[in-house]
């Protein structure tokens, strides 16, 4: 009873997002407030809606009711219960609901917080988005209704697919998927705004702290699936340039192209007709993503059960929406009025820089992508793009945009001073040769490595400067800098958090990649496994039972100078279920870098193979993603980008006036 | 018209043009993933076997497999010869051979080729329960205990199933298991292909 009370709420909703699609809009041509509160009062049926189907599957998986298909085909009742809850997202009809599910709490927010966005232009927006939920909503209902029942119901599930089994499921896909459905409301807004013919600066205001929201949580999945990659798939990588990966890389480095250009858009009026087509685009690239990943017509580790019936329908999505919107921006665009004249030297300049690097690492990556498909469709070729392509290419893009970026923040609007900047960063200078020359001094070689190393302390450190710039540090006493310092708008703090945390991750980049340590050995119990300075000692393998698997687990201690510090335990998991087995792999942090024991085979000689990998600062990969994360969460508590916080401030000023 | 809307115009002219770029574009790539929907499955790779003859490798029978005409022999690759033959590669562990058992039933129906089996790394009284429950659709069942010879056939997983022609070359690989699916739009074509060359 309660799957079909899902799939009811399902179809309810497909019938009211139908309805905001068209009533709105009639709204908003004829000026009629009731019609254009349909969009509000829609978006919060369809949100409440979306909370009942999606609860109700989320019950079926709690209950391990396995008389519902999907239940059945990714859940066992010997799961963990935060497994059992987790599997509802771990396949696609699932996943899929997640998706709308995000998608609908979207539309609620902006009903919820766009109080003071233009009503018609409100209106239009939550039609836009309604198109979009419209279409997903029908094509779970078609293709992939996650509430098939099974007659008769079988008695036990067939279980997860066990890498599926970790925690980072849990909070992965959330993550990325509020990351993805989170820039459908820039595209609804850039749609929207086509439509009107109207864009202003107030346009980007609106937008910009979406679109930060939606980056925000596209750069935690990324930086969480990258961390769960590393740690489960075995070999110590985190990234793998897979066409998925590849798939959440491009939103994000259009998204980030877009908040640029949304602040150029915001203060000057520039760069309007090129801030539209990023917001479409970004979220174009999401929804190429998910029909990559569903459709089948690539390779990757993380292909969904994939159906070609499925892939025409998300074809046809595609079509619609991007296809539609594009053709709505060809045919608007070109009467949009420019504003804003600027000086290639200034703080739109180098937005204009950064906009043009970045959109071109995303073309790089999207070429890189899909390129094997296109040989493949013209040739019949099969080839794979590995890391080899992405690495030359995307490496030499990324260079000037991390040389670029501390300038960015130090130059004025309109007409900038270069000279100036660049005295500014002279410390930034003297921190990159200091960087490196420690460097040089822990490590020698590469030289590649060293440069790349000091590149990374001189983002960090020029991110630095305009909050040392601004503050007056070293040049008023520190107190006094300290109270400004506080004094600074959030904004700021947050461009250098999230500036100084690419440095941050490129650091980590540097010291994993260039001094890496690694041995693979076949090794008896007894054995010792040198490596960077620690020793392990391998004690044998035991058998252990967890809920629904076996495991042999190895014992290693770890010895620094001849002194024990700890124990690691990698293993070795069979689940019965699926007849699958999975390598878990021990992982001791020491500072910022990470011992790593993984193992391989159990040999018929008794002997194992064992993999050991030693990854200096390591973790500085993650902590980067995590500061450009924190940098985005104090731009968006900046009160400017408050909901109606001008306003506020305005009727404060004049309730004094008046006082 | 004044000088200054010719200007407007022929400024506007190349602005409509680039804004059907992102159009073009967005089209060209939309065809690209339409053609390549039909294409199959990407992660399967074209067998290099194919065109090539069959492993030359006798595999003895499964003991104790009676058949209608008494024991059902072990896979000799002189048979292979004069007749068009079909090749499955099974296991009693393997769980889409369970599905798929049901299906070479009804392939084995057709009088103008030969079924056989291969049961690769599997234990004889295992693979004997396995045809008990689902019939034998096989005419002969080799038994590859120890994979030597499904390295040779160059199997990577089971199942997966081998149209070999009358003059003894490998024709076609299946990767993966039959369906209801695939059983009409693939194998019996394939089959049909393999007879037509004579």
């Amino acid at each position: 009873m309660i799957p079909e009370i899902g799939h009811y709420a399902l179809i309810l909703a497909l019938a009211v997002s139908l309805a905001q699609s068209i009533v709105p809009l009639v709204g908003a041509r004829t000026h009629d407030p009731v019609l254009m509160d349909v969009g509000t009062k829609g978006a919060y049926a369809q949100f409440i809606l979306m909370c009942v189907s999606f609860g109700a599957l989320a019950f079926a998986y709690g209950r391990s009711d396995f008389s519902v298909a999907s239940v059945f085909e990714n859940s066992h009742s010997l799961m963990p219960e935060i497994y059992k809850f987790t599997s509802l997202w771990g396949n696609h009809e699932g996943s899929m609901l997640l998706w709308v599910m995000i998608l609908a709490l979207f539309g609620a927010l902006v009903a919820a917080f766009g109080a003071n966005i233009p009503t018609s232009l409100k209106a239009t927006v939550l039609a836009v988005q309604s198109w979009i939920a419209a279409l997903f909503y029908l094509f779970i209902l078609i293709t992939s209704n996650p509430f098939t029942r099974l007659a008769p119901a079988p008695a036990q599930g067939r279980d997860l697919n066990p890498i599926l089994q970790d925690p980072g499921l849990a909070i992965h896909p959330p993550l990325l998927y509020v990351g993805y459905v989170g820039f459908s409301i820039s595209f609804s807004f850039a749609v929207a705004a086509l439509i009107e013919g109207r864009i202003d600066a107030a346009w980007a205001r609106w937008v910009r702290p979406w679109a930060l929201l939606a980056w925000i949580f596209l750069t935690l999945g990324i930086a969480m699936g990258s961390y769960w990659a590393y740690y489960t798939l075995g070999w110590g990588g985190w990234w793998f340039w897979d066409p998925v990966e590849n798939a959440s890389f491009m939103p994000w480095l259009a998204g980030t192209a877009l908040l640029h250009s949304a602040l150029v858009m915001e203060k000057r009026e520039a760069l309007k007709v090129w801030t539209i087509l990023l917001a479409i685009l970004t979220f174009s690239l999401s929804l190429i993503g998910t029909f990559i990943v569903r459709s089948g017509v690539l390779t990757s580790v993380h292909a969904f059960a994939s159906d070609p019936s499925r892939g025409v329908f998300i074809l046809v999505i595609l079509l619609l929406l991007i296809g539609g919107a594009l053709a709505l921006y060809a045919w608007r665009a070109p009467s949009l009025r420019q504003g804003g004249l600027f000086a290639p030297i200034s703080r739109e300049g180098s937005l204009v820089l950064n906009n043009l690097l970045l959109s071109t690492a995303t073309a790089t990556v999207f070429v890189g992508t899909l390129y094997p498909l296109a040989l493949e469709a013209l040739t019949g070729a099969k080839i794979s793009v590995g890391a080899p392509f992405f690495n030359l290419t995307f490496a030499p893009l990324f260079v000037p945009i991390l040389i670029a970026v501390p300038f960015g923040p130090l130059l004025a609007w309109k007409r900038g001073d270069i000279r100036a900047a660049t005295q500014r960063l002279t410390f930034a200078f003297v921190a990159a040769v200091v960087g490196a020359l420690i460097a040089f001094a822990l490590q020698g070689k590469p030289v590649v490595a060293l440069a790349a190393i000091g590149l990374g302390f001189y983002v960090i450190a020029g991110s630095i400067a305009e909050l040392i710039e601004r503050s007056g540090l070293f040049r008023v006493p520190v107190s006094t800098a300290f109270h400004r310092a506080r004094g600074l708008p959030r904004s700021t703090w947050g461009t250098m958090f999230a500036h100084a945390g690419l440095g941050l991750t490129l650091i980590g980049i540097v010291c994993e990649t260039a001094w890496g340590l690694e041995t693979i050995g076949a090794y008896k119990p007894g054995a010792t496994i040198p490596i960077g300075g620690y020793e392990l000692k391998y004690e044998g393998l035991s058998p252990r039972k967890g809920p629904n698997f076996t495991a042999d687990v190895a014992r290693m201690i770890v010895l620094r100078d001849g002194r024990e510090i700890g124990v690691m335990e990698p293993s070795k998991r069979a689940f019965s279920t699926r007849s699958m087995n999975t390598s878990e792999a021990a992982l001791m942090t020491r500072g910022l870098g990470q011992l790593y024991v993984a193992l391989g085979d159990i040999n018929a000689d008794k002997t194992t193979t064992v993999r050991v990998y030693w990854k200096p600062f390591v973790l500085l990969i993650w902590i980067g993603g995590l500061a450009m994360a924190f940098g985005g969460v104090l731009s968006l508590s900046d009160r400017r980008l408050r909901v109606g916080a001008p306003k506020m401030a305005r009727n404060r000023a004049q309730a004094e006036r008046t006082a | 018209m004044t000088t200054q809307d010719q200007n407007e115009t022929q400024n506007a002219r190349p602005r409509m043009w680039v804004a059907l770029v992102p159009l073009a574009a967005f089209a060209a790539i939309a065809a690209l993933f339409f053609f390549r929907l039909g294409a199959g499955d990407p992660s399967k790779l074209p067998s290099a076997l194919i065109g090539k003859p069959a492993p030359d490798i006798a595999l003895p029978a499964l003991e104790s497999l009676a058949g209608p005409n008494g024991a059902v022999p072990g896979i000799d690759p002189a048979a292979f010869k004069g007749a068009v033959t079909i090749v499955n590669v099974w296991a009693s562990w393997c769980v889409p051979c369970h599905e798929e058992a049901p299906l070479f039933m009804k392939v084995a129906q057709d009088n103008r080729i030969r079924v056989v089996g291969v049961n690769y790394k599997d234990q004889p009284e295992k693979a004997l329960n396995f045809l008990k429950r689902y019939g034998n659709p096989f005419a002969a069942v080799g038994v590859d205990a120890n994979g030597r010879a499904g390295i040779e056939w160059g199997v990577y997983g089971v199942p997966e199933t081998f149209i070999v022609g009358r003059d003894g070359m490998i024709a076609y690989k299946l990767v993966g298991p039959l369906t209801p699916d695939n059983i009409d739009t693939v194998l019996r074509k394939e089959i049909d292909k393999a007879l037509a060359k004579g």
